[in-house]
């Protein structure tokens, strides 16, 4: 039996979910992670992507934009800029999310970052299964 | 002495007027439950934010490398102040006491040989500076069809006033609304969050970084500015909500007092008209 650890994601406006959970995925920007009970403490930023809970009732996937994770032995909290529920997803609202992020990164970022994002956003889509 | 027609006219003028001031209250508190819940559920998220920073600031912050964001950039010539105001009125002293704040640190800056300039968010405050420091607003954003406030409206002004800094229109940032206290006090507030002050935690200093602690802080920057005019936009609009509440259940108090004290008046112009007509009456009948 794994350990568990505690489970916070939250955006700025709402605490999405709060769990007990077994392992968590992470999209992080040096690449994906999954955080189990007793993972070394870390902070690391998102790259848009999705995220994925394993607890005791089962998995739960979100979408996440940005933000950045803190791990610590005994807990994970997730702060993104926008997360949804994979199940509450459409593809409207998928195509509105990279509107927004193109509409974002048309100013002022590099051109190579602002490919990635794009990137990071068409694979999130193809994950979440549109 | 008015007549007994006007005075009912009056009284039932005021009536009404108490019972819009009675509406209104009640509006006020049902929104000043939703605007508490709402920063009640942002506060994580803010809490969070301002412990990691706090600790990335304190591990990075000292080094040459350090973003201006953080370290400024090296003068504090122009000020940029963002003013938090409501879109309406009838909130008592809730503008004024913002733009109060504001006109002082303006002028204190002002008479310091400093440049200044003013951002304005919502229509109150915007209508009370332009009559002295038109000349030095440069913007306004207009919360008039914003009818709940989302962290989409904080990051479009944490976007305007990140590309006026990163343009060097701006060297100081601060941000001026009123926090939420109870329903009678809010406090006029200035935060500073460009070149930003994080108190340090210590704590993270056992933390792993990936990307580079650097990275991270330059990622996250911006993000915890937005953070931070969120937070200042939900205490505003708890604070204007509050505000409202209690002029309007001083204005509803206020105009019951009037209806007893026309309605004294009427009373006893009422009575002394009947008594003036049986006197005539009763003498008429004598006279006979």
């Amino acid at each position: 039996m794994a350990g568990t650890l505690q489970f916070d994601l939250v955006s700025p406006e709402r605490r999405l979910a709060s769990v007990v959970a077994t392992e968590v995925q992470i999209p992080g920007a040096d690449g994906d992670l999954t955080a189990m009970e007793g993972h070394s403490p870390t902070i690391t930023t998102l790259r848009p992507g999705v995220l994925k809970v394993v607890s005791a009732e089962g998995t739960k996937s979100f979408v996440v934009t940005g933000g950045f994770a803190e791990i610590s032995a005994d807990s994970v909290s997730v702060l993104a800029e926008r997360a949804i529920p994979v199940e509450e997803l459409t593809p409207v609202l998928m195509d509105q999310l990279i509107a927004d992020a193109s509409e974002a990164t048309a100013i002022g970022v590099e051109k190579d970052v602002a490919d990635k994002v794009m990137a990071d956003l068409v694979a999130m889509r193809t994950a979440a299964g549109f | 002495m008015p007549s007994l027609k006007d005075l009912k006219n009056k009284i039932a003028s005021v009536k009404n007027t108490r019972k819009i001031t009675k509406a209104m209250q009640m509006v006020s508190a049902a929104k000043l439950r939703r605007a508490q819940d709402a920063a009640e559920a942002a506060r994580p998220y803010a809490e969070r934010m301002t412990a990691v920073m706090g600790g990335l600031a304190a591990s990075v912050g000292q080094s040459a490398s350090a973003p201006r964001l953080l370290a400024g950039t090296g003068s504090d010539q122009v000020h940029l102040l963002v003013v938090m105001t409501s879109e309406r009125g009838l909130c008592g002293g809730f503008n004024s006491t913002i733009v109060r704040l504001a006109r002082a640190r303006a002028n204190e800056l002002l008479g310091a040989g400093k440049t200044v300039k003013i951002l304005t968010v919502g229509k109150k405050g915007r209508e009370q500076l332009r009559r002295d420091y038109a000349a030095y607003m440069i913007g306004h954003v207009d919360m008039g069809d914003v009818k709940r406030v989302g962290y989409i409206n904080a990051q479009t002004i944490a976007r305007d006033v990140l590309a006026r800094f990163e343009t060097g229109e701006c060297d100081v940032v601060t941000i001026f609304y009123n926090r939420f206290q109870s329903v009678i006090a809010q406090i006029p507030t200035a935060l500073q969050v460009i070149p930003a002050k994080f108190e340090a935690s210590g704590v993270s200093a056992l933390y792993d970084y990936e990307p580079s602690e650097e990275g991270i802080l330059a990622d996250l920057l911006p993000r915890s500015i937005a953070t931070q005019i969120f937070t200042a936009l939900l205490e505003n609009g708890a604070s204007e909500q509050g505000a409202r509440m209690s002029a309007m259940d001083n204005a509803t108090r206020n105009a019951g007092e009037m209806i007893t004290k026309y309605t004294t008046i009427y009373n006893r112009s009422r009575q002394a008209a009947i008594t003036k007509e049986l006197i005539e009456i009763i003498s008429g009948a004598e006279a006979l």
